[in-house]
């Protein structure tokens, strides 16, 4: 009979804490490069994100091999000449939301977001704007930065004339 | 009774500690998702095994994308040893032009076809690939060439009753390759050459050639790439102005710059299709009979890879 109790209040708890927990295995992310001889870009459409309203933390996760190019042999260099893709597989974020209680109701709200980003091994503060819409039990996160390939030990060694700054786009909808 | 109400202590310390171990209550939200991906890991499959769709002379595992175009230029100069009059081999070069195309519905189905200026050969082939390395999955990648050549040289004979059938050549091959890490591959390639003519009774129209080649990535770009054809002995091989032929041993260099393929190398072959080189090979290394020659390579995209709905 305690167990059951137990059991209950536990199972309660953990509602009650992921009752803010939003998440989702098919986040949006993207990157474009304007390069001189070609644009480059290049979408992910399996990134792994969660946000606690609650702690105001956020994360996000995604596999580099996911990222999918119009060209074959773009997304071979990608990961092969670029991105060390078999020594370096994943690029997190994890940081927080400073002012997380807009969040709380319906609408568009400007969020601010800061934390550690970590691409290519390297690991960077960023502190980026971002939209958040909120519609019921879904929110979705859109933001837009640069990065410096050089920051993140990503060497351009001007064979394939590819930017040295590349824009980050983040399109992603979770839910709780 | 006693004891009843320790062992139920016991079973709420237990709760507990199980509770409080789930995570989320003392995991970072990113030490769950990265779990998370863990766990999600797909089939991860190997790719650039090697840099080219050849790995000297000889067919590699690789064929272009779906739905892209490859075109080839080789060149082979004359021997080394000809000296400074033949401009070490500047004044005898031999060169092949083709096209590889991978069906835009499959990317297992790759055909293609050259012409060589060796012995005035239309090459044409089919490559397949059956098996791609993957973790976990497939140790190797398992790729078949089904090949064919029309020789148009003019009739050695032209006072007998010729056949065109004499002028076909076939090479059935298959192409077993491993990446055992980003710098290093190989390949094993058992292979049937069958021509249809030759020129003594006691030749084999069929024989066996086993194919070793590696690379090993020495930079971002660069790979250093060896390979041998070996004539299993024991056999007879027609032989080429009255020498037997010699197994094809090559080394050379890849270098990769975006949408190019640069492939350097020396070799004592001096044909570029498969029956060539693995037959018709006359050069001898210790003797100096070595041509100097390079590959490129070009691919060319026409469809825009479609992308993928979201998985839900």
């Amino acid at each position: 009979m305690k167990n059951a109790l137990l059991s209950l209040f536990a199972l309660a708890l953990t509602l009650g804490l992921s009752a803010q927990k939003f998440s989702t295995k098919t986040g949006e992310v993207s990157f474009f490069s304007d390069a001189a001889l070609e644009d480059i870009e290049a979408v992910n459409h399996q990134a792994l994100a969660a946000l606690d309203l609650d702690k105001g933390n956020i994360a996000f996760v995604l596999q580099i091999r996911s990222f999918e190019f119009e060209k074959a042999l773009m997304q071979e260099h990608f990961n092969e000449n670029y991105m060390h893709s078999d020594k370096f597989p994943k690029s997190t974020f994890e940081g927080s939301v400073l002012n997380p209680e807009v969040a709380r109701k319906d609408g568009t709200h400007e969020i601010k977001l800061k934390g550690k980003l970590t691409i290519h091994g390297e690991t960077k503060e960023i502190a980026v704007p971002a939209t958040l819409v909120r519609k019921g039990n879904e929110l979705t996160i859109q933001c837009r930065f640069t990065i410096k390939l050089g920051e993140f030990g990503i060497k351009n060694d001007k064979v394939e004339n590819i930017a040295e700054a590349i824009e980050i786009r983040v399109n992603t909808t979770l839910k709780s | 009774m006693h004891f009843c109400k320790i062992s139920s202590l016991a079973s709420w310390i237990l709760a507990l500690a199980f509770f409080s171990s789930i995570p989320g209550f003392s995991q970072s939200l990113l030490d769950e998702l990265e779990a998370e991906a863990d766990a999600a890991q797909e089939k991860e499959y190997a790719f650039a095994t090697f840099k080219g769709v050849r790995v000297i002379n000889g067919h590699s595992v690789e064929m272009p994308a779906k739905g892209e175009l490859l075109f080839i230029i080789q060149h082979r100069f004359g021997r080394i040893n000809t000296g400074f009059s033949e401009m070490f081999g500047w004044d005898q070069a031999s060169i092949r032009i083709g096209l590889e195309y991978t069906l835009p519905f499959s990317e297992r189905f790759n055909l293609g076809f050259g012409r060589s200026s060796y012995g005035k050969t239309w090459d044409g082939f089919l490559k397949t690939k059956i098996l791609k390395q993957s973790k976990p999955g497939s140790p190797v990648t398992l790729t078949s060439v089904n090949a064919m050549t029309i020789n148009t040289l003019p009739w050695a004979n032209p006072n007998q009753e010729n056949f065109f059938s004499s002028r076909l050549a076939y090479v059935h091959q298959l192409l077993i390759a491993r990446k055992f890490n980003s710098w290093f591959s190989l390949q094993f390639s058992p292979t049937l050459v069958h021509k249809n003519l030759v020129p003594e009774t006691r030749d084999q129209n069929t024989f066996v050639v086993l194919g070793f080649s590696g690379r090993a990535k020495i930079s971002n770009r660069v790979a250093i790439n060896a390979e041998y054809f070996w004539l299993v002995p024991g056999q007879e091989i027609p032989q080429i102005n009255n020498v037997d032929p010699q197994g094809a041993l090559s080394i050379g260099v890849d270098w990769e710059t975006g949408g190019h393929v640069f492939q350097f190398q020396l070799t004592n072959a001096q044909a570029m299709f498969d029956m060539g080189f693995m037959s018709e090979t006359i050069g001898r290394w210790d003797k100096g009979d070595i041509h100097f020659g390079f590959n490129i390579t070009r691919t060319f995209s026409f469809q825009k890879k479609g992308r993928k709905t979201p998985k839900s």
